[in-house]
């Protein structure tokens, strides 16, 4: 080995404890990165092979029913490859034993034609055609969603019972399924294993059922290449027309695909985004770090130049020390990014399954992490370095010139009584202002990465608040299969318990600006709801008390509609019609893309009468199980929904992996406090251990002497502290910016709980790293240091 | 606290020191750096070190300031015992009774004059005024420079009344005029004459530098870590005098 390396190696040596504080940065950096981003290279590849495999539709269309000599028809459209029928209904489903409302999608799996699109995998590698027709004693087998399955513990053979147009029909879970159609585990949108499942059965069974023979109410297409999707949904939309209610839709409406596309592109920010604080940070530490290692070291720099050695050489000696604690910190980030990205997707697998869900570490995110990192390495050293090695010999043997000092501003401003430890502290602080400002500023990155992990906590409680608390009063909705006679909530009004009754109706509808249309459910509600309100996201309510529309203030902006301006409404329901109604006020509300109306008005202007489709109830506390039982009991009710147990749903999943994720976050953002901490009461210990020591001398005690040392990093918190959350306060919008869909209006709601964490945890991984070097304050040579001069 | 009036050399000693040794050991190597050493320093005295490199007195000076403990022997002083104090014990000792001044001055730069003295007076009980300390050593007009912008005579001459202010009963100087050119030197011996003179606080200056030997009391030489001799000055010179 040659001296230079062995002069590398024990110099990393003496700074082993600084070096792993800065390896842990950038490893935390490389770690976020690998982990988002391989997670989602994960799930893209997961879904490009289930996709291929099931052979996943490209555009979508339902109707009321239609007979099946209208797919020649369907299949002659330009730009249509194939096309698939089946029939599809969504039932209620009983287990024993559990009294939370199941709505089951039944789907008819044709006897003569096996599946040619979104085919069905079974688990266990087992290929059928079908789930096959009903056993001897009546019970239909069917092939169960996995998620569902698990989530209840069904096995095959387990039985359980659908109300299959108003008969209770038994079913028996032939196998566990899984389907590209339905990746995302949940019903509208948000994550449920429990509450929704898929169940293939026999198509024949299925036509019986619901009188469905030779007819259709699902359409599945295939797109030809390079067919126009936009042109095949217009072509459909027409062609399905007379069979009432068409609703195609290509991909991007379909639940699960858009779940799936809204998840990879926010981690895909969030991957990008988070890294590139981490590594920022890492370059200040290298860069304090070895400038001055680089400054303690120009003697042997100049004794290095005397022997002869050339300038690159000794520029490689140091960027080769550099690379190690990089090297080290890409090796650690890589590894623990592997992990986590494992981790991670564990808990996709919750809700989003595939028949196969490996981790996939792709070469290039490796070599993107090692480049990124080389560069940081570089950006924070190469300064130090070069101005270090291009120093004449002569002139680096002699001690660098003293620092100069001066009253800082706050004294020049005329503050003089400052305490005398107080101004040794600020006039430092004054003289290495950008050693100051980056220290701050590091600290303040982690205050903000603490506040943006825990910023999705506060957002979800407080959508919560505001959807579940605010907007839904009521206990218990109750939904019918089909737009029914308002008297309807009399019936329910005598349920046990219930104290309020509120009638809605929901009716599929396209409205129309210009050559803009949205698919959307325009929902009739009580004039002055009370159960159900239309809230904004400051809470103020709206109610539809017009004679027109009450838009989400996000469809309208994609309808260009401004409140006054009139908009067709085709409705996708029974007969087609179109209606004509004014935008009477926009909303700007946290979910959806929703357009209310006055239920009456609705009815009106439709001519059906007096009709509801859904009823929401408030109830006595603890009548629940004995409604939700009552409610069973009637035919036309396709489920009845506790509020509770949707909550219960929603927080089981949402909130652990939101707590997951400001953990991680929290520990990321305290990696870089320590380092910057560490590192910096390290430096400032090295480079004025002389005058700690001489002040020992003077009779100051240990905790005299730290208070010194540790007070700038004191300082220096706390001035990173309301920077800090002030950067968090701008990350969270940037951040929520860049996360910007149709369908959420993100709350940007910091509430004072998450500040206060911040500043706890930084305090603390401060607090910490501040003993480590007190320990070696109280080590301090005094003798040695009235030797040598400083 | 120097709060009696200043007696003759004859008096009770401030310091009293039996069997004094020191042992230093790196590694596998011992030295011996202060062999068994006795001495009592009265009050008031000025007494001068004087020895080669190496020849223990520093040793002496940083255990009867301290700074460090002996391997063995008994070090009191009045009525305390600092062999064997621990860390606290110690401090507070520096702290109240002992003020210093080093060859390389030891000022924090990033304070100025006054500051650096204030910087005793922060933490001592009983201090003098410190403008009276920095007019002592001659330096009221560059109270407020910092020490990059003093000479080192002058810098020296605020260690030295940063180490006075506190009304120490001891002032331990080491190579106080070491890294100093002759003229500024003697300047320096003046102030450290004129503070055992007029306030009467026991003096020890280290130097190996035999010229400023005529300026003490009593003069100890130290060789090999023992005392070799002690010498009596029938009649102190003053630093304008000396020569070297």
């Amino acid at each position: 080995m040659k001296a230079l390396d062995i002069k590398l190696l024990r110099d990393l040596r003496l700074l082993w404890s600084q070096a792993l504080t800065i390896a842990l940065v950038v490893g935390s950096g490389v770690a976020g990165y690998v982990t988002t981003l391989s997670a989602v290279d994960s799930l893209e590849h997961a879904r490009d092979s289930f996709y291929a495999s099931g052979a996943f539709a490209d555009v979508f269309a339902a109707v009321e029913r239609a007979p099946r000599a209208v797919v020649d028809e369907l299949r002659a459209l330009p730009g249509v490859a194939d096309v698939q029928v089946t029939a599809e209904h969504a039932v209620r489903i009983e287990i024993a034993d559990v009294t939370d409302p199941i709505i089951g999608q039944l789907i008819g799996v044709p006897r003569e034609r096996p599946l040619a699109m979104n085919r069905v995998s079974l688990r266990g590698g087992r290929t059928e055609d079908g789930p096959g027709p009903a056993l001897a004693d009546g019970a239909l087998p069917a092939w169960v969603s996995e998620n569902f399955a698990l989530a209840h513990g069904l096995t095959p053979g387990d039985r359980l019972q659908a109300l299959v147009n108003g008969r209770l029909r038994t079913l028996q879970v032939a196998a566990l399924a899984l389907s590209p159609e339905y990746v995302f585990a949940g019903s509208f949108g948000s994550p449920d294993r429990r509450g929704f499942g898929v169940f293939w059965i026999d198509g024949d069974a299925m036509d019986a059922a619901w009188d469905m023979r030779g007819a259709f109410n699902r359409v599945a297409v295939k797109l030809a290449p390079h067919a126009s999707e936009r042109a095949v949904v217009d072509a459909l939309t027409r062609a399905l027309a007379p069979y009432g209610a068409s609703l195609a839709h290509g991909r991007d409406d379909q639940v699960s695909h858009s779940m799936l596309a809204t998840e990879i592109a926010e981690q895909r920010v969030l991957g990008t985004i988070m890294p590139a604080i981490f590594l920022a940070v890492a370059a200040f530490l290298l860069n304090v770090v070895v400038s001055r290692l680089v400054a303690t070291q120009r003697e042997q720099i100049a004794a290095l130049k005397a022997l002869g050695y050339a300038n690159r050489a000794i520029a490689r000696h140091y960027l080769q020390l550099v690379g190690v604690i990089v090297a080290l910190g890409l090796a650690i980030g890589v590894a623990l990014g592997k992990w986590l990205g494992t981790m991670m997707l564990g808990l996709y697998a919750e809700f989003f399954r595939f028949p196969r869900f490996d981790h996939i570490l792709e070469p290039s995110l490796v070599w993107v992490a090692a480049g990124l990192s080389v560069l940081t390495a570089l950006a924070g050293t190469l300064g130090a370095i070069a101005s270090t090695v291009r120093l004449a010999p002569a002139q680096a043997m002699r001690p660098p010139a003293p620092g100069r000092y001066r009253p800082t501003l706050l004294e020049r401003m005329g503050l003089t009584r400052l305490p005398t430890v107080l101004r040794m502290i600020l006039r430092q602080m004054e003289r290495r202002p950008w050693r100051t400002l980056l220290a701050a500023g590091g600290v303040a990155a982690a205050v903000a990465i603490v506040v943006l992990g825990n910023f999705f906590r506060d957002a979800v409680d407080t959508l919560v608040d505001t959807q579940f608390n605010r907007s839904m009063r009521f206990d218990v909705s109750v939904w019918t299969l089909k737009a029914t006679s308002d008297r309807a909530a009399g019936e329910l009004a005598r349920l046990p318990g219930v104290t309020m009754v509120e009638s809605s109706r929901y009716v599929e509808a396209t409205l129309v600006n210009g050559h803009r249309r949205e698919r959307t459910q325009i929902k009739g509600y009580a004039t002055q709801p009370e159960l159900y309100r239309i809230l904004d996201v400051d809470g103020r309510a709206t109610d539809p008390v017009g004679q027109g529309l009450v838009l989400t203030d996000r469809l309208a902006d994609k309808l260009g509609l401004r409140v006054g301006d009139r908009v067709q409404a085709e409705i996708l329901e029974g007969r087609a019609r179109t209606l004509t109604l004014t935008v009477d006020a926009k909303v700007r509300e946290m979910m959806g893309l929703n357009a209310y109306i006055d239920r009456r008005l609705l009815n009106r202007l439709l001519g059906d009468g007096d009709l509801s489709s859904g009823f929401v109830l408030k109830i006595d506390a603890d009548r629940e199980p004995a409604l939700l039982a009552a409610t069973r009991e009637m035919p036309r009710v396709v489920g009845a929904f506790s509020k509770a147990s949707l909550l219960r749903n929603m927080e089981e999943i949402s909130a652990r992996n939101i707590r997951i994720m400001s953990g991680v976050l929290t520990a990321f953002a305290a990696v870089i406090a320590v380092g910057v901490v560490y590192n910096n009461a390290r430096i400032a210990l090295a480079e004025r251990a002389w005058e700690l020591a001489s002040l020992r001398v003077l009779g100051f005690t240990r905790t005299e002497v730290s208070a010194l040392l540790l007070g700038e990093m004191a300082l220096v918190i706390a001035v990173a502290l309301p920077l800090g959350m002030l950067a968090g306060w701008g990350l969270v919008h940037a951040l929520i910016g860049a996360l910007k869909s149709d369908q959420f209006f993100f709350p940007i709601v910091i509430l004072p709980r998450t500040y206060a964490w911040a500043a706890i945890a930084i305090v603390a991984a401060g607090a910490a790293s501040a003993l480590v070097v007190r320990r070696r304050i109280d080590r301090l040579d005094m003798v040695a240091a009235l030797k040598t001069r400083e | 606290m120097l709060a009696q009036p200043v007696e003759s050399p004859a008096a009770a000693p401030v310091l009293v020191a039996r069997g004094l040794t020191k042992v230093y050991r790196t590694g596998e190597v011992e030295v011996v750096a202060l062999r068994d050493v006795d001495l009592d320093v009265a009050q008031g005295e000025f007494i001068v070190l004087l020895g080669a490199s190496g020849s223990g007195k520093s040793t002496l000076l940083n255990i009867l300031g301290g700074l460090d403990v002996p391997t063995s022997g008994t070090l009191k002083f009045r009525d305390k015992t600092l062999s064997g104090a621990g860390e606290a014990a110690l401090t507070a000792y520096r702290r109240e009774h002992v003020g210093f001044v080093f060859q390389f001055y030891n000022l924090i730069p990033s304070l100025t004059v006054r500051e650096n003295v204030a910087l005793v007076t922060d933490i001592a009980e009983d201090p003098m005024d410190i403008d009276e300390a920095v007019a002592r050593v001659g330096l009221a007009p560059r109270r407020d420079h910092f020490p990059a912008q003093l000479s080192g005579g002058e810098q020296q001459r605020v260690a030295i009344a940063r180490a006075i202010v506190k009304r120490p009963d001891l002032l331990l100087c080491d190579e106080p005029t070491g890294a100093l050119d002759v003229q500024t030197g003697r300047l320096v011996l003046e102030v450290i004459e004129q503070v055992n003179r007029e306030i009467g606080t026991t003096t020890m200056v280290i130097t190996h530098n035999a010229a400023i030997a005529g300026m003490a009391d009593r003069v100890l030489h130290l060789g090999d870590g023992r005392l070799a001799g002690i010498d009596r000055n029938a009649r102190k010179i003053s630093p304008a005098e000396l020569h070297w």
